[in-house]
């Protein structure tokens, strides 16, 4: 990837995503997410990591937010008022957002202070990014972290059930 | 990137886009005639056409069936040029958006179908599919779930309530038939051992048991049912056409839509169904392959030999995709008009407890069968 394509890209990226936190309307916000997470799969694309980039589309940009979506359709969530929200709260995130901005300068100047991108330098292994080379890592290096997901997410689908069904 | 590289993919391109965008007017039509001939009607067979100054008393009855004039030339003009209303409480910005957004994962998911074998001119050999994608079958699935967006975004966006009702329906509906739909896909590609579309549609050349063809239908035939079924709910046509069941919803998630903006959504209806068509033309029943016709000709399984030129074959297998795609429009609109509307509780029930189970038993079956014959082969 040039520097050209990501500097647009990290643009629409981070304004999309401030667009999550700033905008009054909740579909706007759940709207702007969707842009975020579809950016992001383009970066991924960018980087030959192709089925990377699908899965982030059919996960989070196709089920996830969708579900959102619902919800704030089904609750007939209206724009919210800039009264209403606490100080208090928009005081904290305003600390903890510039310990995180310091803790990133921190590192980074420590790094030398410049920034390469070295995607483009790096020679990539044959059928980099392929649906081959993933899941021959996922199923041999990966095996056990996979199995624990795969574990932790049935755990999470038979607890909704169980949920579901008490107060049915 | 060379040039002609370009110019070559710009024409695949181009060629995909015109076929469907010529296609799916032409399936109006068709649509019309079938539920006529369901029916028990004649369905749309004349055209006024001794009104233009240009015929007047010159013709009063034309030889041929001429209702597809009014189909494919009176209709759009007529949709194109009606007035282009929003209603008041409506998301202006969202409200104008949501067609777009309903149009393109449609239009660009036809871009990764294989729509024949290699093609070579001059030296050069052209792969007929106007994108070969590694993960095919992962794009197409990434598309079909963008497309929800642009009918709940309708749905929003107008500030009706029945549109509102229609929008949440579709998100409820298209969510859970994915995962079914996706589930049917997993045994076609362990079938294969591919993602990549173009493969898929090569390994279903030659014969099987003596003269059948070598389709997918016959590893996969519960596939084949999980993803028609699957398919039509996604492409919310009846019986699954809960967003926009007309006797509760007035319209569903486009009541509120007139014009250009109200036929893109017919438009997008229609190109759905030519996807569904188009996969399970690609993924069971062979896409471009014509039993018995090879690269060079057609061989007879008693051993004789029929040499055809290298562009004869690939017209032939270009068409042959289309006719199946053509037919699979077809049966769509078969059982678009023959079953009745789902209940909201059925369409769930079926979705989440016949399908899902039924397409994690295929998974499992295919799995099996693969390993033993597997392990038979060693």
């Amino acid at each position: 990837m040039d520097l050209f394509t990501f500097i647009i890209l990290a643009i629409l990226l981070v304004g999309s995503a401030m667009a999550v936190v700033l905008h009054p309307s909740p579909v706007y916000s759940a709207l702007s997410l969707v842009v975020m997470m579809s950016l992001l799969a383009v970066y991924f694309l960018f980087l030959n990591a192709h089925v990377v980039g699908a899965l982030q589309i059919i996960v989070y940009a196709g089920a996830v937010m969708v579900l959102f979506l619902f919800v704030i359709m089904l609750l007939n969530l209206q724009t919210e008022s800039r009264e209403n929200q606490q100080s208090e709260m928009k005081t904290s995130a305003t600390i903890l957002c510039l310990v995180m901005v310091a803790e990133l300068a921190f590192f980074l100047g420590k790094g030398g202070g410049k920034l390469e991108l070295q995607t483009s330098q790096q020679e990539l292994p044959a059928g980099f990014g392929t649906m081959q080379a993933l899941s021959e890592r996922l199923f041999t290096d990966f095996v056990l972290p996979f199995e624990i997901t795969s574990v932790l997410l049935l755990v999470a689908a038979v607890g909704a059930v169980v949920l579901a069904r008490r107060q049915a | 990137m060379d040039p002609t590289t370009l110019l070559i993919d710009a024409v695949l391109v181009i060629f995909m886009f015109a076929l469907v965008m010529q296609i799916a007017p032409l399936l109006l039509w068709i649509e019309r005639k079938g539920s006529a001939v369901l029916q028990d009607r004649v369905g749309a067979n004349r055209v006024s056409i001794s009104d233009i100054p240009l015929f007047k008393g010159k013709l009063k009855k034309l030889p041929f069936n001429v209702g597809i004039v009014n189909t494919l030339i009176a209709d759009p003009i007529k949709l194109f040029t009606k007035e282009d209303f929003i209603p008041p409480g409506a998301d202006k910005l969202l409200h104008t958006l949501a067609p777009i957004v309903a149009l393109v994962p449609a239009l660009v998911t036809m871009m990764v179908i294989p729509f024949g074998d290699i093609l070579i001119i001059g030296g050069r050999e052209i792969e007929l599919q106007a994108a070969r994608l590694n993960v095919g079958i992962l794009y197409v699935l990434a598309m079909v779930s963008l497309g929800v967006y642009g009918v709940v975004l309708a749905g929003w966006a107008s500030n009706n309530r029945w549109a509102l009702l229609g929008g949440i329906r579709a998100s409820a509906q298209m969510i859970s038939y994915e995962i079914a739909m996706g589930l049917a896909l997993i045994g076609v590609v362990l079938t294969y051992g591919t993602l990549d579309l173009q493969e898929i549609n090569r390994a279903q050349g030659g014969l099987i048991l003596g003269g059948l063809p070598n389709w997918g239908i016959f590893y996969q035939p519960l596939a084949f049912l999980i993803f028609l079924t699957a398919g039509i709910a996604e492409s919310k046509r009846a019986p699954f056409d809960l967003p926009e069941a007309e006797p509760e919803l007035i319209s569903g998630y486009f009541t509120e839509y007139s014009g250009a903006k109200q036929s893109i959504f017919m438009l997008v209806d229609f190109l759905e169904s030519l996807i569904v068509a188009a996969l399970i033309t690609t993924l069971f029943f062979g896409g471009w392959q014509v039993p018995l016709l090879e690269r060079d000709g057609l061989h007879f399984p008693w051993g004789g030999f029929m040499p055809l030129p290298h562009i004869v074959v690939v017209i032939i297998q270009v068409h042959a995709f289309i006719i199946k795609v053509l037919f699979f429009c077809w049966l769509q609109i078969m059982i678009r008009w023959t079953l009745p509307r789902f209940r909201y509780d059925q369409l769930m029930t079926l979705g989440w407890k016949i399908l899902l189970p039924l397409a994690l038993v295929n998974v499992m079956l295919t799995a099996l069968v693969l390993l033993i014959a597997q392990n038979l082969k060693i």
